[in-house]
């Protein structure tokens, strides 16, 4: 069931159309991947999921409901433009945090003590925030960002700016977030950064919608039946006794062995080409080249003659 | 708890929390007691220092300067003025004085010294030698007029006269007033408006820049509505503004009471009321007893209730209504622009008809009742300043209502514009904003 769903999302601004008729379905408990270049809208439709602007068309569904004022409390929403007071004290910041997302002083406290103590950074509470460092600083702005435990957990460029130890408690807290029941959309032109934790995408290419759907049929669809294969024995050999719907694309080798690029066509699957192979060398290595998130989108762009411009 | 107080909250307690806020709020009454003290000190001290004149008189007048309190004067009698010089050095003389030959007729005489002499020493020796010739003059006519009693007639023509201004109040009672009390009040009052419409206006935009530049605002208003953060900063600084102003008046009025108390025991009221029983004894030669009494008269006339409630409640109306109009400017300006450097080319709009006021107060203090006066105190973005100056001399009640309406209507629509250009405004970075470009911004829907 969609636990969230914006149909038909138009949003213009003067010269130019930010969204033209968007529309994208994310599952309940599930990490959606809104992914694009920068520029294509993302920015523009994920201030509309917060009410931060207003569409000019379409409808917004949270959870079923037509998006209201009162959801901005089971939103949690870490910008791309982030940041804190740098006069405030850390604690006293994040308890104004959490008062805006509508939580009692009482309990917005002891669910920051708890968040703090499980970080290890109580120490911290009586800092101003100038006096942290910006990996330091990021971690409050986590907590601050799912203190008041919303349903729906939006990221905007979440890994632009993270060091790398950051980045992985971020990707680890998130996946533990997800199993509780929490709905997590991530925004990103960095594709790869986000491939190994989402379930569902959304391509966004110049304010249009060019691909959704889960990540594995989306991965399946684009499939390409390229294998490589490494191996050692004789090539001409392997080549001669290859049939016709098994295409060289890549020849390479080294000391050890030789490797392959191979297209499978007309329906040839990978064990058929094993069986011609096996009798002739003997295999090192073989696997499936999946395409990543980026080719795929480069090969939807051109498909619907698109031109592709990467910033 | 409502968003808007909570926003509220935080503008007013991370202010007042300030360093800065603390000096300025509890180091300005000190100053202000310290000139205060300073210019009565002043006033009060006497020219201490001694000197001694050296005096070449070639005129007849006998004796024209006398020695008296801390000036001393020496006759050279016939030493020749390049002799009279060197005294200067060998005696310390502080100047020579040479009075000419023809002084009735030239009217003038000279002093000479290495340094600059004071105007205490020049005028106190112009009006001695004045006071002579004038005695001898009137005592020559006196003698030749030869009438009876002349002396004493003449000196019954002197009568210091004190001009009461007396307004009629609306319900045709009589009401005393004092022009020079109204002026200084309405002035100073307006002068109080300005300088915290400016001063807590650019803190409004410093708070909206900060939060641009923190990266901290995109955060809130996924919370909140920009409108509410908006509004939220311009109460609470508003708030600021009020607790530093009512801090300054407490703290200033303890300082001068309780200074004033230790350093001038004879200043109380009972001494006060004492001068002035005296002084309603009927008796010509206190003149200038009397005069001060029609002052102090004046003062008490013009502070009655009814006065000072129309004032403040002016006064609080005004500075409330005004400040909300500038500081939602301000706000709007601050989101347009990523730092303070960049505001210049907004602030012009909004310091023009500011300082504009101020001048155009400062003519309606003199001409409360012109066209200008009317016009200015009229127009929402000066009337504040404008109105402030003409509520102590008494505004017609048509015209206060209209400029009060006026001004409440303009803050509601300038608030309603500000806050469309400020909800675009922030989320822009990084871009250099023109005035075509916020005009665009208005026309944004949500």
């Amino acid at each position: 069931m969609a636990f969230f769903e914006a149909k038909n999302i138009v949003k213009q601004y003067a010269g130019h159309t930010a969204l033209k008729g968007v529309s994208i379905s994310v599952p309940e408990g599930s990490i959606f991947g809104l992914l694009g270049p920068n520029g294509a809208g993302k920015t523009t439709l994920i201030r509309i999921i917060n009410q931060i602007t207003g569409p000019d068309a379409g409808e917004v569904f949270f959870n079923g409901e037509p998006l209201k004022p009162e959801h901005v409390h089971h939103i949690g929403y870490l910008p791309e433009e982030r940041g804190l007071y740098k006069k405030m004290k850390v604690g006293e910041q994040s308890i104004y945090l959490a008062q805006l997302k509508g939580m009692s002083k009482q309990d917005a406290t002891a669910k920051l003590q708890a968040w703090f103590k499980k970080f290890d950074i109580l120490e911290w509470w009586d800092k101003k925030v100038e006096e942290l460092s910006k990996g330091m600083a990021q971690k409050i702005q986590f907590i601050t960002t799912i203190l008041h435990e919303p349903k729906l957990l939006i990221f905007d460029e979440p890994f632009s700016g993270f060091d790398p130890i950051n980045a992985n408690l971020l990707k680890s807290e998130i996946l533990e977030l997800r199993d509780k029941g929490c709905t997590i959309i991530f925004s990103t032109h960095n594709m790869g950064s986000v491939e190994e934790i989402c379930d569902h995408i959304a391509l966004i290419h110049k304010s249009e919608k060019v691909l959704d759907g889960s990540f594995e049929d989306i991965k399946k669809q684009y499939r390409t039946h390229t294998f490589n294969i490494s191996f050692t024995g004789e090539l001409e050999t392997l080549k001669a006794n290859l049939s016709d719907d098994i295409e060289i694309l890549e020849h390479q080798s080294n000391k050890e062995f030789e490797s392959l690029k191979l297209k499978l066509n007309n329906g040839t699957d990978s064990n058929q080409l094993l069986t011609q192979i096996l009798p002739h060398v003997k295999v090192v290595s073989f696997n499936e080249i999946i395409p990543s998130m980026n080719d795929i989108f480069i090969r939807v762009v051109n498909e619907k003659n698109l031109s592709v411009d990467f910033e | 708890m409502n968003k808007i107080l909570i926003i509220i909250q935080r503008e007013y307690l991370s202010r007042v929390k300030k360093k800065s806020f603390l000096l300025l709020t509890f180091l300005t009454p000190i100053l202000i007691a310290g000139i205060y003290a300073f210019m009565i000190w002043m006033m009060m001290k006497d020219d201490t220092e001694k000197r001694t004149i050296g005096v070449i008189n070639e005129s007849e007048l006998v004796s024209p300067v006398e020695s008296k309190d801390f000036t001393t004067f020496d006759y050279l009698g016939n030493t020749s003025f390049e002799e009279a010089k060197k005294l200067l050095d060998s005696k310390g003389y502080y100047a020579i004085l040479k009075i000419p030959k023809d002084i009735l007729d030239s009217q003038s005489a000279e002093l000479f010294s290495f340094k600059q002499v004071t105007i205490e020493v020049k005028s106190g020796v112009g009006s001695q030698i004045r006071n002579h010739i004038e005695t001898i003059k009137r005592s020559k006519i006196i003698a030749e007029a030869n009438m009876p009693d002349l002396e004493q007639k003449l000196a019954a023509t002197k009568t210091p006269i004190s001009v009461k201004t007396i307004k009629f109040g609306d319900d045709g009672e009589i009401k005393q007033s004092s022009t020079e009390i109204a002026m200084g009040l309405g002035f100073a009052m307006s002068f109080i408006i300005y300088m915290f419409i400016f001063m807590y206006g650019v803190q409004v935009m410093r708070g909206v820049i900060e939060e641009k530049s923190n990266r901290i605002i995109e955060v809130i208003i996924s919370s909140v509505k920009p409108f509410q953060l908006m509004m939220g900063k311009i109460v609470g600084v508003a708030m600021v503004g009020l607790t530093q102003f009512l801090m300054w008046v407490i703290l200033t009025g303890a300082i001068i009471l309780i200074g004033s108390a230790i350093f001038m025991p004879g200043l109380d009221a009972e001494s006060i009321q004492q001068a002035s029983s005296i002084s309603q004894l009927p008796s010509t030669g206190q003149a200038m007893n009397q005069a001060q009494l029609n002052m102090m008269q004046d003062v008490l006339g013009t502070f009655d209730m009814g006065y000072i409630m129309s004032i403040l409640g002016g006064f609080i109306f005004f500075f409330l209504a005004g400040y909300l109009l500038y500081s939602a400017l301000f706000a709007a300006v601050g989101s347009a622009v990523d730092n303070e450097t960049e505001t210049q080319q907004f602030m012009l709009p909004i310091s023009l008809p500011l300082v504009l006021a101020l001048y155009i107060g400062m003519a309606v203090a003199k001409n409360p009742e012109g066209s200008l006066a009317f016009w200015g105190s009229i127009i929402p973005l000066t009337s504040p300043i404008v109105m402030l100056v003409r509520i102590p001399f008494g505004v017609p009640l048509w015209e206060l209502l209209l400029s009060m309406g006026l001004l409440v209507a303009s803050f509601i629509f300038v608030t309603w514009v500000a806050a469309k250009i400020y909800r675009t405004g922030i989320l822009m970075y990084g871009k250099k904003v023109s005035y075509k470009e916020i005009w665009k911004w208005l026309r944004y829907h949500r």
